[in-house]
């Protein structure tokens, strides 16, 4: 509600909320590596593949990272795709 | 809204949404349109140009999400599939986010024409942030466009700089090298357009502005609150809640779709004494 210019409880002040808290977050990331995004994350993918290639052939596009940043921690989720006609010991039966 | 499910093969057109000066709306615009193409059923990517200094994630509020970008596909550090991030709000639209550490000589012609090239296959529009200023991020934003969103404000800095892109438009890129091709077709986005300004003469009208840079107009887009907050929670404006600013960008992106639609003026009068004191919940 908007009385006299002032906002009262408003929704407004929820979105400049929203905005330091984003701001924050992404900022505490990107102070502490000089960047958000990790410089390592194309070194890791390569050496994810390599060693998996070691036992299963697959290609870089099967390995799938994501990162979600958030407040106190941050994840970091790998997911190698393991196509079906290429597990170990499933002597091409397709 | 028109919902228009669409077969394949993808348009693939590349639209690019360049300005020249600063601060006029461009990663606003660019995250509104695109949201608007993708709302209307087109496959829809927007990708940020502006090298060094990425914020088109934190308009789309996807900044946390980011892994891969760009810069990291075109020097082949990973696959451009792991490098787009769908949006969570839209299946069609995608983000391509730039890089935070690189600068804008990361870029080479080459590269970003194979990533567009990649991206045709699969998109009906691929929609390019421009970073400000006429330089290397912003000539290769421009160089592979089909079509140009010139965002201008009616301000005498912010006409002048959108004439000289307009000017490259039609000199520097591969559509005005290329001999026989239709040049790239430009309209003018007016933003941060102030009803109350320009009823007291304080404001250049649309018909000022369009009357010096003579290109087509793509829409007006008032001046308006739902601006800042939609940025505050990373939401594109067309994708908030209803506001005269997410219904004149509805309008421009129908348009650039090639509907046609009538242009209003929409207005969000500042208000007057007489609101401030007896509310007015915007």
């Amino acid at each position: 509600m908007n009385l006299f210019g002032l906002n009262l409880g408003s929704r407004r002040a929820k979105s400049a909320q929203t905005a330091k808290d984003r701001l924050q977050i992404l900022l505490a990331h990107e102070r502490s590596r000089g960047s958000g995004t990790p410089d390592y994350l194309p070194d890791l993918q390569r050496d994810i593949v390599q060693a998996v290639r070691k036992y299963v052939d697959i290609e870089i596009e099967d390995v799938d990272v994501r990162m979600d940043r958030s407040r106190d921690i941050s994840s970091l989720e790998i997911n190698v795709e393991i196509p079906a006609d290429k597990k170990p010991g499933s002597d091409s039966k397709t | 809204m028109t919902e228009q499910l669409k077969e394949d093969p993808p348009f693939g057109r590349v639209v690019v949404i360049t300005s020249g000066k600063g601060g006029v709306g461009k990663t606003t615009s660019a995250a509104a349109i695109s949201a608007g193409l993708a709302k209307m059923g087109y496959k829809t990517v927007v990708i940020d140009f502006d090298v060094g200094l990425r914020n088109l994630d934190m308009t789309m509020g996807c900044e946390r999400r980011v892994v891969f970008d760009f810069i990291n596909v075109i020097q082949g550090d990973a696959r451009l599939k792991q490098a787009l991030i769908r949006d969570k709000r839209l299946e069609n639209l995608s983000i391509l986010p730039t890089s935070q550490t690189r600068d804008k000589d990361a870029l080479t012609k080459e590269g970003v024409e194979t990533v567009l090239n990649e991206l045709k296959q699969e998109f009906d529009y691929i929609i390019c942030d421009s970073p400000a200023g006429i330089e290397r991020g912003a000539q290769l934003a421009m160089y592979f466009a089909d079509e140009a969103v010139v965002v201008t404000n009616p301000e005498v800095s912010s006409v002048r700089d959108s004439d000289r892109v307009l000017g490259l438009l039609s000199s520097q890129t591969r559509r005005a090298e290329t001999e026989g091709s239709e040049p790239v077709k430009a309209q003018v986005l007016l933003t941060r357009h102030d009803r109350t300004r320009i009823e007291n003469g304080e404001m250049m009208t649309v018909e000022d502005v369009l009357e010096i840079l003579a290109v087509p107009l793509l829409g007006i887009i008032p001046e308006s609150q739902a601006v800042l907050r939609a940025s505050n929670i990373g939401t594109p404006v067309i994708l908030d809640e209803p506001s005269a600013a997410s219904r004149s960008y509805e309008d421009a992106v129908a348009r650039l779709t090639g509907q046609e639609v009538e242009m209003r003026i929409a207005g969000e009068r500042r208000p007057g004494i007489f609101h401030r004191l007896f509310g007015r919940s915007a």
